[in-house]
């Protein structure tokens, strides 16, 4: 039974009808639909700054035929809507004919629980919690000049009825836990900012005083940002530290070996399947699997159960990630990667968690043998041009490296490299591989989705750092 | 079809009065309603059509000075109740802060002005897609253009503005936006740009083929980059990306940066920022203007503000809260900028491309490399070499950084200002900063 219909003049079987009638004549589609709840509750300077509680639901219907998708959504779930929207999308695909595929794999394991995170904790809580963040923070002294602190949770109920009544269902919890401190000190102000999360409830990230680690950790960011210099500009050795700096590997390549753009022939990968594009020692895979995980998923938004894509093995091209549409046009599987924002918006192939493997060398090999470059250990946001395979992170904690040995920490500067090339530039491959701390949102054609990351520490011959001194 | 006022008035009334039963002092409510439909193509093929049709609901209820929001898309009474019940719960237990209010009586709008943003012709997909027919065989007459990729989108807005001090507000508005992205490749290397346009009316819309021209023009210019060695030299901002500046600005003197201490302009008020030939407005009232605003998002009256003249940092960008924090009066700048822009420089593009032997010319910056708290900058970028007043060879590869305090000290305006988007400046250069390549 559906609990869309419940308070609506449609029920279950008349929306399937409508369903069916409607993508007769298509490749592919289905009726996505959502219930999101959401909130976030902010400290800033000192007071409770905001509390927010969104409801949001809706439908997204799709109908698919050769490369042409149609798309109609609405937060008005009734039988007139559903019709008009119907109505829109054989509008749209009238000249097209196309055979339903009804096939799609089935699932019995889940990755996580269906929790409400929102209220398994107590609103009371909640700011006692964020008060305490700002007391503790507040308590090392006058050098902190700003406390910022948030909770963001989410549980999300879809649903999706695809063609001859298949109905597919999901429930999703997500949580996020923020701290960010400004420091001043000798009129020089800089911020470290700190977070968990992932799909279980707060507590499970905050209990037994863990949320203290977090403050510690965004404190000694902004610590060691206080004694920074200026970065270095120019092409030089870049070690990265293990965990979080995996966004490398997401903006350089993993936007590159999404279907879409592969099929479309705008990725600067799309026609190296099969090839050397990194170093031997390099292994990328991108899971949707791994328990409770920001950027795993049991079905992805068109019903397909994720798994564990191997991306590049031992530095040959493997898989590109798909949704049921390019996989369809490019005569291969969904890998399990068709995610949408919400029901607003239509299905694209994404990233989930994006890791690379372990290898076998230690971090102090690496930075031994640098005589002069730097040592990222953390990173902000970063982008990429997939065309041009161009992409860049600001780093948020980075060291110089001289002489074998680790120096003065260095201002954020922007590191720019080149996606087909920088894999090939991995010398050493550490063997210290962590998962990001749950923080990651990917974004792509205006839709933001939750992910993760994860690598070893790894040595890069030559990148480009943007900084300001010459 | 789009809702009319009397239809959200009644679901603005209706949250305003539930609110005040169980026990709200203040309420303050917006209800939207917009209607998009967007049709995209690619390779001169229909790629996707869209349609959408939302409703949301923002509710802030106060009790006293504790203050707690709600967001909702359903807009069924029975649904409203509940969260307006779930809303109030929360106020009561939210601590308060005294700087929590709605704004001050005499600074609500008084009357509605039709600034000339609702143009009501719609404009059907089937005429969408003989516009981008258009745009995407001028993009693609070169064979060196590999892809291309057009789309249209219609959108239809119309909301309320509500609160308990009886303020009640609001008005349609339509956008219309064309866009298109070329991809070229020349030796197996392909480059990507795009051109884009925006409109409040549709006969305002550039033409198809002039979108289609320019992307393609862009994307075979850039054909072939090279990464040029690490230097000082001055930057020329191309004016697709010289609004960023602005935007900066804008982050920078925010009343909620300035109270919270997080600005590198922070205590810069009545200081010299700029050179003194710039003059920096942001002005909301201009006739079907993208940014056009009658009341800013707590409804009070906004209007023209010099941010900067003759270099001088005059007014920061504050609305109720923050500016209470400031002990200053809101300027109707909830929600941030309306029509900012440079005012003109003197000299023409060309006399700038010649006022030094070499530059190097940016048309793209990537990454998020701006911190607004001490005003380091550092971005990917892309672009040409100008030599002799000549755009000589596309550069790609490259990092610029600086300071934005230096930064804001050194630019030079053209004087080609353009009204393209809401945020608009000229072409700008900026005498030496650090570019990093090779």
């Amino acid at each position: 039974m559906s609990n869309f219909f419940k308070e609506t003049d449609i029920d279950t079987s008349q929306a399937e009808a409508i369903v069916t009638e409607t993508l007769k004549h298509c490749d592919d589609g289905e009726l996505y639909l959502e219930n999101h709840k959401s909130e976030s509750i902010v400290l800033d300077d000192n007071k409770i700054k905001s509390s927010t509680y969104n409801s949001d639901q809706g439908y997204g219907f799709r109908a698919v035929t050769g490369e042409v998708v149609a798309y109609s959504h609405s937060n008005d779930i009734s039988k007139e809507s559903l019709r008009k929207s119907s109505e829109n999308l054989k509008d749209t695909l009238k000249s097209k004919k196309g055979t339903y595929n009804h096939e799609i794999p089935k699932t019995n394991s889940k990755y996580y629980e269906n929790i409400n995170p929102i209220e398994s904790k107590t609103f009371d809580s909640k700011i006692d919690l964020l008060n305490s963040v700002n007391n503790y923070l507040r308590s090392k002294g006058s050098i902190v000049n700003q406390v910022t602190a948030n909770f963001l949770g989410e549980h999300k109920s879809i649903e999706i009825i695809r063609s001859d009544n298949q109905v597919l269902k999901d429930d999703r919890p997500l949580v996020r836990f923020n701290v960010s401190v400004v420091l001043e000190k000798d009129g020089k102000k800089e911020t470290g900012v700190y977070g968990v999360g992932g799909r279980q409830s707060y507590d499970d990230y905050l209990k037994d005083g863990s949320w203290k680690d977090v403050c510690d950790e965004a404190f000694r960011i902004a610590n060691v940002n206080l004694e920074s210099k200026q970065a270095p500009a120019g092409e030089m050795k870049v070690v990265l530290g293990p965990g979080w700096p995996a966004i490398l590997i997401h903006e350089a390549i993993g936007h590159g070996l999404e279907g879409d753009f592969n099929r479309k022939k705008t990725s600067a990968f799309h026609n190296l399947m099969g090839q050397q594009v990194a170093s031997e020692g390099v292994t990328i895979v991108d899971d949707g699997t791994l328990h409770q995980r920001r950027g795993s998923l049991t079905i992805d938004d068109e019903g397909t159960p994720t798994e564990n894509t191997v991306l590049i093995e031992n530095g040959i091209l493997k898989n590109y990630m798909q949704d049921r549409l390019n996989a369809r046009l490019m005569g291969t599987k969904s890998t399990g990667s068709g995610r949408r924002e919400s029901y607003k918006h239509v299905v694209l192939p994404r990233m989930r968690n994006t890791m690379m493997l372990s290898g076998k060398y230690s971090q102090d090999e690496m930075i031994s043998s640098v005589d002069k470059g730097i040592f990222a250990v953390s990173f902000g946001g970063g982008q990429v041009d997939i065309t041009s395979g161009k992409f860049v992170f600001n780093c948020t904690e980075a060291y110089e490296i001289n002489n074998g040995k680790i120096g003065s920490p260095i201002k954020g500067a922007t590191l720019i490299g080149d996606g087909p090339s920088i894999l090939k530039e991995v010398s050493l491959v550490g063997n210290d591989m962590k998962l990001d701390p749950g923080i990651g949102t990917c974004g792509k054609a205006g839709q933001g989705v939750p992910v993760g990351v994860a690598q070893p520490s790894i040595l890069i011959n030559k990148m480009t750092v943007g900084g300001t001194k010459l | 079809m789009i809702k009319d006022q009397e239809f959200l008035k009644d679901i603005a009334s209706f949250c305003i009065e539930n609110s005040k039963k169980l026990g709200a002092t203040d309420v303050g409510v917006k209800v939207i309603h917009s209607v998009s439909e967007n049709v995209s193509f690619r390779n001169k093929k229909l790629d996707e059509s869209n349609r959408a049709d939302s409703f949301a609901v923002n509710l802030t209820t106060y009790i006293e000075k504790k203050k707690s929001s709600i967001n909702s898309s359903d807009l069924s009474k029975s649904n409203l109740e509940k969260l307006i019940e779930r809303c109030i719960d929360a106020t009561k237990i939210t601590p308060s802060d005294e700087n929590n209010s709605l704004p001050d009586k005499d600074l609500m709008s008084k009357e509605i002005r039709d600034l000339n943003l609702y143009d009501e012709t719609h404009y059907p997909n089937n005429k969408k897609i003989e516009f981008l027919k258009k745009v995407e065989e001028t993009a693609s007459t070169d064979e060196k253009i590999v892809n291309t990729e057009a789309g249209f989108t219609e959108n239809k807005n119309n909301f309320i503005l509500a609160n308990s001090n009886g303020f009640l507000g609001g008005y349609k508005t339509s956008n219309f936006s064309s866009s298109c992205v070329a991809v070229s490749r020349i030796n197996g290397a392909m480059e990507r740009d795009y051109e884009f346009g925006s409109t409040r009316f549709l006969q305002n819309m550039m033409k198809p083929e002039e979108i289609g021209k320019i992307a393609a023009d862009k994307a075979i210019k850039k054909l072939g980059p090279k990464k040029i060695k690490s230097e000082k030299i001055g930057v020329i901002f191309d004016k697709r990306i010289s609004k960023g500046i602005l935007s900066t600005l804008a982050s920078a003197i925010s009343a909620s940066a300035i109270a919270r201490g997080t600005s590198f302009l922070k205590d810069q008020i009545n200081s010299e920022v700029f050179p003194n030939s710039i003059n920096i407005i942001d002005d909301p009232k201009i006739e079907k203007g993208l940014g056009s605003q009658n009341f800013d998002s707590e409804g009070v009256e906004t209007n023209s503000l010099k941010l900067v003249e003759n270099g001088i940092l005059k007014n920061y960008l504050i609305d109720t809260y923050y500016g209470k924090k400031l002990n200053l009066k809101s300027n109707g700048r909830s929600g941030g900028t309306t029509n900012l822009y440079f005012e003109n420089g003197t000299l023409s593009f060309k006399d700038l491309l010649n006022s030094e032997k070499k530059f190097l010319y940016i048309t793209e910056t990537i990454g998020h490399g701006g911190n607004i708290i001490t005003g380091d900058y550092s971005v990917g970028a892309s672009g040409f070499m100008v030599e002799d007043g000549e755009l000589t060879y596309p550069v790609s590869e490259i990092t610029i950084a600086g300071n934005f305090k230096e930064m804001f000290k050194n630019i030079t305006l053209a004087n080609d200002l353009e009204m393209k988007y809401s945020t608009n400046a000229p072409t700008l250069l900026i005498n030496q900063m650090t570019v990093a390549g090779k």
